[in-house]
């Protein structure tokens, strides 16, 4: 007890001191002025420092991180594909889909679809991502469609910093989401609750997030005005390594 | 100056200087995010553990900052726990981290950090600014979740998720917009004040009646 009332003594003291010390310092400014130089090398030095942490913990969580993703986008093609087998990545390269890049070149740098085909090798569906700037950042989608009829199967948010409780219901709000995998035709085309006239096209906006919920529909429209074309054209041939196609988009 | 116990570091921030309902410090995320009790919880545990990591960190090298960078360096500190959170969080636990997603970057505007920075962690020593950031944040989290929690009844009839008046109740849609934030805030500041007032009122009768 009485080494604790010592050490308040102690801290209080240490305040008192400290304040008397850059009341003197105001008093005589000028000859205690601290040097520029001393300033630039200290917010240097706690700017490196904190680069440098920054640096050695994104190395190490880096590839955790990449490799949750990677996962993630497995389960959601599958989840936007529903009935598919399995399914390969194809990369655009020249226009024209190809199962294989070439030689050389960075996979990041390629645009990509995924296709899904059933247990007959069918083609039964394609998966498209695609990010388009939402309420507060880039909204990232991937959502399943049928490249003959146009009817979508699934759409699932890859990543969103919607919101909290507002723009965050465009993967919160199972009414909201449901309605994707509901299979409406495409262009898809957002409505106000109530408002709509049972078109197949039709998407209920949620209320209170239609920046939100237009970014979505824009997103799914935009990329399937994009990649129709190409699609087509026709899909290549399954490739040879059809199951070790999956590992890792 | 006038000195305190470290008693009285910790109590202080939890309600006689809430940061929220007193001092008006951390606006921000106080009506950005409060339109539910989780997002509230999760909002008010991430700044605690930024809140905490800063304090000490400044007030271990608080010898060492020239005055006049000082709010710069408590920016990069404060800014470089804001990513070290986000990145870890990825990383280890990726399911809370979508849920917070949004809520980390706010972080590092939250004028309440900087400001116990300020007032307190470059003047005391790392025990006692650990226990003003952790008061501190206690006081934060109680002004959070009493925002959170009147939104979400009001606004979704609900508390932590959980359901409370059936599906007949027709939610006010308005509480979890932005402009329900600043009716929620006004109305607690509103009652604050109206405690403040008759405890003073009290306060001026027992003087009177000794004097």
């Amino acid at each position: 007890m009485n080494q604790e009332s010592n050490n308040q003594d102690r801290i209080d003291v240490d305040i008192q001191v400290e304040n008397s010390d850059s009341d003197n310092a105001q008093d005589a400014s000028a000859p205690q002025e601290v040097s520029t130089f001393r300033l630039v090398a200290t917010l240097a030095i706690a700017g490196a420092l904190a680069g440098l942490l920054i640096v050695l913990v994104n190395l190490h969580t880096k590839p955790i991180i990449d490799k949750y993703k990677a996962e993630q986008l497995q389960l959601a093609v599958y989840e936007v594909l529903p009935g598919v087998e399995n399914y390969d990545t194809y990369y655009l390269v020249n226009d024209e889909l190809s199962a294989s890049l070439p030689d050389g070149a960075k996979e990041s740098e390629f645009k990509r679809v995924y296709v899904g085909r059933d247990s007959s090798g069918e083609v039964s569906g394609v998966a498209i991502s695609r990010g388009e700037s939402g309420f507060q950042d880039v909204i990232m989608v991937i959502f399943g469609h049928d490249p003959v009829t146009g009817k979508l199967s699934g759409m699932k948010i890859l990543d969103s910093k919607e919101t909290p409780g507002l723009g965050d219901k465009i993967f919160k709000d199972m009414n909201f989401v449901d309605q994707f995998f509901a299979g409406p035709e495409t262009p898809l085309l957002g409505v106000k609750i109530g408002a709509g006239k049972g078109q197949p096209n039709e998407i209920d906006m949620i209320t209170g997030a239609t920046i939100s919920s237009k970014a979505v529909i824009q997103i799914i429209n935009n990329a399937l005005a994009e990649w129709k074309p190409i699609l087509d054209k026709g899909i290549p041939q399954a490739p040879a390594k059809a199951v070790s196609a999956e590992e890792t988009p | 100056m006038r000195t305190t116990t470290p008693t009285q570091d910790f109590v202080r921030g939890i309600w006689k200087e809430n940061p929220v309902l007193v001092q008006m410090l951390g606006l921000c995320p106080a009506l950005a995010v409060t339109n539910s009790v989780a997002n509230a919880l999760a909002m008010s545990g991430a700044t605690f553990f930024v809140m905490s990591c800063s304090s000490v960190l400044i007030s271990t090298c608080k010898r060492f900052i020239p005055h006049e960078v000082r709010i710069s360096s408590y920016i990069l500190v404060i800014a470089t726990f804001v990513t070290l959170a986000d990145m870890l969080l990825q990383a280890y636990a990726p399911v809370q981290h979508k849920e917070l997603g949004a809520f980390i970057a706010l972080i590092v505007v939250n004028c309440m950090i900087l400001g116990r920075q300020e007032t307190f962690s470059s003047k005391n020593n790392p025990f006692r600014s650990l226990l003003d950031a952790v008061g501190t944040g206690i006081g934060f989290t109680i002004a959070l979740v009493m925002m959170g929690g009147f939104r979400e009844i009001l606004g979704t009839g609900s508390f932590l998720g959980v359901s409370l008046f059936g599906p007949n109740f027709e939610p006010w849609v308005i509480m979890v917009l932005p402009a329900g934030g600043f009716l929620t805030l006004g109305f607690i500041l509103l009652a604050m004040g109206v405690i403040e007032q008759r405890k003073k009122v009290k306060d001026d009768q027992v003087t009177e009646v000794l004097s």
